[in-house]
């Protein structure tokens, strides 16, 4: 009895000496130098309100980290907030009751009207409400071009992914590699994004990766997407580097002639201190259309029974999304801000591409927003063995593609 | 041991009472996890279950789905390929080095340190290692080269079609020694005797270790067996440290494939499914032998 009342007594001390500052823990997978100091300004931001962000990065990449995070949530351990991709990689926490409703804070704010393109708020809705802080926008749509690489072969720099694809002769020719894609799965992944959003155009990547319609899969559409993957394959045959940035990097020396890596690869080339436009030249939606999508990070909120708790974290997802955070933020990060209403002054020629077609171009959902985890990955194990296999022809893709989108409707 | 109808004596449920009692607590164990747990996940395998299980079953779709997937069919040739390569140059080269230590050689403490220290490494450790070494740009091939022959190629862990060859070479270089040792402690278990005598009929060498000792090591061998079978069906850190998979999906095995499903896909459904396809080959494969093992002594 006496114990039960000393316990009780303590943890009221302590509470009440919490009261002010709360520590709320942060799991992340951001741990490359420019991330780091990314992910610091969120906690700068946050530790000006009274509370103190405790920094839970996880190394590896999101795949190691994902499996830590959702086991801790699982197991009872949650964290004060944990980032995800946005779209379905938490919906089955929020589902099981997991992971705590935003709705209060986001109608009170009106993220409805600030946040831009909506589609990305749409991704954090369940059920009408609102469980996630969208914090940045990622294109995974472009291609990186080497223009020394060009330079060597004595060609101009394409201006879009048809020309590229005419100058790769001259490339070999020159000893270049024409096209490099990394090992990891789901950089082949990209490339089938790419192609569908910029050769099927926006509509049919709707319909295919929103809309699971299989009919499309069939359409004259997908075939020129189809056709231009194996194309790919064939500029990417004897590239066979691993990690994304090392293939990057082979872009940044000219010894690759280009890339199709998502926005994020920007930050490799200014550690390499290169010039947009001068070094290297990025082209959105392979240079055939003015296109983005909009994968990106968002941050869910565990379910804790603790109002201070409560309160605390709703203090962060306010500080997440505020203008001044999200300029800090998406500057260091090379990401776009989820707010049509900043302006990020000091951004580079590209994002400023990229910012402009979020204005007023065509903007597609990210796979990630679309598609389970579960057809993500199956996809990128397809596209991978694809790109490994040039007895694969792409019939074969096509039926991959299709029996992933029907497990997945 | 002629006890099956004795009658007078109590029930044979209670005879040795305490120790069974003492053994109640491991039994439960056993039962539940080991049972209980199995049959658990082989229900659930028929579920589509994602990041959570949910009783909602959707028949043998998983089961389906795994037989059409590209990455399982690779899994399940690269465990074959591993396995049997494993098995017998484990046993082979194992054994040749257990007779060679056993020839009473001078410093055999030394070298059988040598050939068993790498045992002492975790698979992690071993994969890294060996993916430096095997690494064309900094490894052997690059030495080979230095040396003045300029075409070599030797790069298995860059080259798809025998990338497995590279994860068994570092997998023989890690177990191989464990092999030996064990059965190096059997060789020193057969009397004296039996070499005298297969002196004095003038049979050679060679033919003594192979149709006399190797059959009285018969008790070894399964015991190694049993443990080189064990860790070659689960085999799993090596593969992520060395290669992860790749290239592309070409190294893949079935646990990774397991592992991958449950926590990287979210679909536990799946995860279960496969896992379940691995039980059901391990039990084709024991439940024979034990059948002939054990029930084979009971009769004779």
């Amino acid at each position: 009895m006496s114990k039960k009342f000393f316990f009780t007594a303590t943890t009221a001390i302590f509470a009440l000496g919490a009261a002010q500052a709360k520590d709320v823990e942060v799991t992340h997978w951001w741990t490359s130098g420019g991330e780091a100091a990314a992910v610091a300004e969120f906690a700068e931001a946050f530790d000006a309100t009274g509370n103190k962000w405790v920094d839970g990065a996880i190394a590896g990449s999101g795949s190691t980290a994902r499996p830590v995070m959702v086991s801790r949530i699982t197991g009872g351990d949650p964290m004060g907030a944990t980032q995800f991709n946005h779209g379905q990689q938490a919906q089955e926490l929020v589902e099981a009751g997991l992971m705590r409703s935003l709705e209060n804070v986001a109608s009170e704010d009106g993220w409805r009207d600030i946040v831009h393109p909506s589609s990305i708020l749409e991704s954090c809705e369940i059920d009408g409400e609102i469980y996630c802080v969208p914090v940045n926008i990622h294109s995974q749509l472009w291609l990186w071009l080497s223009n020394d690489a060009f330079e060597k072969a004595g060609i101009e720099v394409p201006a879009d992914w048809n020309a590229f694809v005419e100058a790769a002769p001259a490339l070999r020719e020159a000893g270049i590699q024409p096209l490099v894609i990394g090992q990891q799965p789901w950089q082949a992944s990209l490339v089938l994004q790419n192609v569908v959003a910029a050769i099927a155009g926006p509509e049919t990547y709707t319909k295919v990766f929103n809309e699971k319609d299989v009919e499309a899969v069939n359409g004259p559409e997908m075939e020129k997407a189809f056709a231009a993957l194996g194309t790919a394959r064939e500029l990417a045959s004897g590239s066979n580097v691993q990690e994304w940035n090392q293939a990057t990097t082979m872009v940044i020396n000219g010894e690759a002639g280009g890339q199709v890596m998502g926005d994020w690869a920007q930050g490799e080339f200014a550690v390499a201190e290169k010039v947009a436009g001068e070094d290297y030249t990025c082209l959105p939606g392979l240079g055939l259309a003015d296109i983005v999508s909009t994968g990106g990070d968002a941050f869910y909120f565990p379910a804790i029974d603790d109002p201070e708790m409560t309160a605390a974290q709703e203090e962060l997802a306010r500080v997440m999304i505020s203008p001044e955070a999200q300029v800090a933020f998406n500057l260091k990060k090379g990401s776009m801000p989820v707010r049509g209403d900043v302006d990020l002054e000091a951004a580079n020629d590209c994002m400023r591409k990229g910012l402009d077609i979020l204005a007023d171009g065509t903007v597609v959902d990210g796979l990630d927003q679309v598609l389970s985890a579960d057809a993500g990955n199956q996809l990128a194990d397809l596209m991978i063995q694809f790109f490994n296999q040039p007895e694969m022809s792409v019939d074969e893709v096509k039926e991959g593609l299709i029996g992933i989108l029907e497990y997945d409707s | 041991m002629a006890k099956a109808n004795g009658s007078g004596r109590p029930s044979r449920l209670f005879r040795n009472l305490n120790a069974k009692i003492a053994a109640i607590p491991m039994i439960l164990t056993a039962m539940v996890v080991f049972v209980g747990f199995s049959l658990w996940t082989v229900v659930y395998s028929f579920t589509k279950s994602g990041l959570l299980p949910r009783l909602d079953f959707i028949g043998l779709t998983q089961y389906e789905r795994l037989w059409n997937n590209a990455k399982w069919l690779v899994s399940i040739q690269n465990l074959v390929i591993f396995g049997a390569c494993m098995l017998i140059f484990s046993f082979v080269i194992g054994f040749v080095l257990a007779c060679l230590l056993d020839q009473k050689i001078r410093f055999e403490g030394v070298f059988r340190t040598i050939l068993l220290y790498p045992f002492a490494l975790s698979f992690v450790v071993t994969g890294v290692v060996w993916q430096w070494i095997l690494n064309p740009d900094f490894g052997f091939q690059s030495i080979v080269r230095a040396t003045g022959w300029e075409s070599f190629t030797f790069d298995p862990l860059n080259n798809g079609k025998i990338v497995m060859f590279g994860v068994v070479i570092a997998a023989l270089w890690q177990g191989t020694g464990f092999v030996m040792v064990l059965l190096l402690a059997g060789l020193r278990g057969i009397d004296d005797e039996i070499w005298k005598a297969t002196r004095i009929d003038g049979v050679p060498a060679w033919k003594t270790y192979l149709f006399v000792v190797v059959p009285m090591l018969r008790p070894v061998f399964i015991t190694a067996l049993v443990i080189v079978t064990a860790g070659i069906v689960k085999v799993y850190d090596l593969v992520v440290a060395q290669t992860n998979g790749g290239p592309g999906i070409s190294s893949e095995v079935p646990a990774k494939y397991v592992y991958d499903q449950m926590f990287l896909n979210q679909n536990l459904g799946q995860g279960f499914a496969a896992s379940t396809m691995m039980l059901v080959t391990v039990a084709i494969i024991i439940i024979p032998w034990a059948y002939l093992e054990f029930g084979g002594r009971k009769r004779g």
